[in-house]
């Protein structure tokens, strides 16, 4: 009895620093934000003062009900996301594959060089891309040498589904949804996204490659052996044994990949802060912005719980298809 | 056909970070003329002047591996303390506080900015070193690293040791913690990693330039003047000073980033 009271208090005592931590940044906070979303606090003094107004739903009301600038920019940051999401998870999962591959049962060097991206800094890389996709830098002069005349990059705001379709119809610029017209939402991603899409696959990809190089690497080369005598040929082995035995690690790749760049944050505020036009704008850096910069914290609080929704509905759905796998 | 891949990919992968180091030892009118190329003409080290002389990098420096240090000192020590309880000990709420740190885990950290600038106003800490240290000294995934290794460790050692009459916390000090080596060097690198390139928690927990670690006086030494092409060698040089050393941690204990913490001593 008393052995049992003395591993109970020295269970607590070794989780009680953590426990603390976490309660006090990260379950408090929370809490606390769910308050100040419901509030019109503009950040002077304490959020819980009686003199703060209690405006209910009303935050909330202006990112979705409401036109105004509110509904125009979190819906744009919408937008934004959804394609940068659309153009980078199916990207960095085809390049990630495709490295491990090559990479597969070759020398570490080949590993090492492609995952080192993934471990430096974001912004320090943010740095080096700005710098790459400069007007007159790296990327733009291996265009010229190509004969192509390369964009100004970071200020062009025109989106490439936009570029490829050419002058807006009538129909789509006089209807619209949600405070966007039609033609707005169809915009694709700005030439400015499309830099950071390239810079992210690229530091991400290494990381995704590693988690298919460990599913490779459980494969039992008999199997493949086996199909060999069998005289399939490479692509058949391919696609009808690696592929449908790796399909677990994709689905994770996947999720993962759709959970991680709903957060996109550091790159943008480096090399964009969401500009050309609003073009680079995610919801991550909205609701920084609205707080810090415009001292609406009511607002940018409600745009981190629905960002938050988002994020989690994309987790539970991830966790539910893995329980679901597991024997 | 594979090598020509490989080649390529090599290339394609590694020439960013020749760009970088390259045109940190350029001039600003060689590197706006040729960003591509290797090798600076004429070298110089002007751009490091600038950077120690012009900018608060010595601050930034300072602030950063003190950071950095004490938060991997708070991270493993917590972290393992709180793993090994979830793994050996039993007490109430165990199972509990298992789902809880799993939960906390998917929670991501860009909802948390706002929120946690709440906080650390509602305390009184904010713009100061415990509001850069304090959050980030403890994490759930390294709970659940710790957690993990130590459930596949023998028990037999720990046993021995409480028949002879040690403590809890002598036992995970004296014999649980050096035979943990492996999973201890995983941990020490993911939390140098990770706060060492730390950013949005600065943005949310000070303003003082003063308190600014190198990530953040980075960024603001950047998105100062967006857009226009001035000073290339300067924030490349800084930038520099931000990669080496996780690039040094990287090459020496590579096979730690790689590996899956669970594996043990025995292999390596």
């Amino acid at each position: 009895m008393r052995s049992r009271t003395r591993e109970n208090l020295a269970g607590w005592l070794f989780v009680a620093p953590v426990v603390v931590i976490l309660g006090l940044f990260l379950l408090l906070p929370i809490l606390m934000a769910l308050w100040v979303s419901l509030t019109g606090w503009n950040g002077q003094g304490s959020p819980f003062r009686g003199g703060v107004p209690f405006v209910g739903g009303e935050n909330y009301a202006r990112l979705f009900t409401e036109d105004g600038l509110a509904r125009e920019n979190f819906m744009t940051s919408i937008r934004n996301n959804i394609y940068y999401v659309a153009a980078v998870v199916p990207l960095q999962t085809g390049l990630a594959l495709f490295l491990a591959l090559v990479v597969n049962k070759r020398r570490a060097f080949f590993r090492t060089a492609f995952y080192f991206p993934s471990v430096t800094s974001s912004v320090a890389i943010s740095v080096v891309f700005l710098f790459i996709f400069a007007n007159s830098g790296a990327v733009n002069q291996l265009l010229a040498f190509a004969g192509v005349d390369g964009p100004q990059w970071f200020s062009d705001a025109r989106g490439v589904i936009h570029l490829l379709l050419g002058d807006p119809p009538a129909a789509l610029t006089e209807h619209g949804l949600l405070g966007l017209t039609w033609w707005e939402w169809l915009a694709g991603p700005s030439v400015a996204m499309c830099a950071i899409i390239v810079l992210v696959v690229w530091t991400t990809s290494g990381t995704f490659m590693l988690m298919f190089l460990a599913a490779l690497q459980n494969i039992p080369r008999t199997l493949d052996e086996a199909a060999m005598i069998d005289g399939a040929t490479r692509s058949q082995r391919f696609w009808r044994v690696t592929l449908p035995l790796l399909k677990p690690t994709m689905f994770l790749v996947l999720t993962l990949g759709l959970i991680g760049t709903w957060q996109v944050f550091d790159q943008i505020y480096v090399m964009s802060q969401g500009d050309p036009a609003k073009t680079t704008l995610t919801p991550a850096f909205l609701s920084y912005r609205t707080a810090f910069r415009d001292f609406d914290y009511g607002a940018g609080t409600a745009i981190s719980f629905v960002l938050f929704l988002i994020i989690v509905l994309l987790t539970l759905f991830q966790r539910w298809v893995m329980r679901e796998r597991k024997p | 056909m594979r090598r020509v891949v490989l080649t390529v990919f090599s290339v394609i992968f590694i020439y960013p970070f020749v760009i970088q180091i390259a045109n940190a030892f350029k001039t600003d009118p060689d590197s706006a003329a040729n960003p591509l190329s290797p090798i600076p003409d004429p070298a110089t080290l002007s751009a490091f002047e600038r950077v120690f002389l012009g900018t608060d990098m010595p601050v930034w420096l300072a602030n950063s591996l003190l950071v950095t240090v004490v938060v991997t000192l708070g991270r493993v020590l917590l972290d393992s303390m709180a793993g090994y309880a979830l793994a050996r000990l039993r007490f109430r709420g165990r199972r509990g506080l298992f789902v809880a740190v799993i939960a906390v885990m998917a929670v991501p950290g860009v909802v948390l900015f706002i929120p946690k600038f709440l906080v650390l106003n509602q305390l009184g800490m904010y713009d100061s070193y415990l509001a850069l240290i304090l959050p980030l000294i403890a994490d759930a995934t390294g709970v659940f690293v710790m957690k993990q290794f130590f459930e596949s460790v023998p028990r037999s050692v720990e046993e021995a040791a409480r028949i002879d009459g040690a403590g809890t916390f002598r036992v995970f000090w004296s014999v649980v913690l050096p035979m943990s080596r492996p999973a201890l060097i995983t941990l020490t690198i993911l939390s140098f990693q990770g706060s060492w390139n730390e950013f949005p928690h600065t943005l949310v927990a000070v303003q003082d330039p003063a308190l600014f670690t190198l990530p953040r006086g980075l960024a603001d030494l950047v998105s100062g003047s967006l857009g226009g092409g001035t000073q290339f060698p300067l924030k490349l040089g800084a930038a520099l000073l931000a990669t080496i050393p996780v690039a040094i941690i990287f090459v020496v204990f590579q096979r730690y980033f790689v590996r899956d913490p669970n594996q043990g001593a025995e292999k390596g």
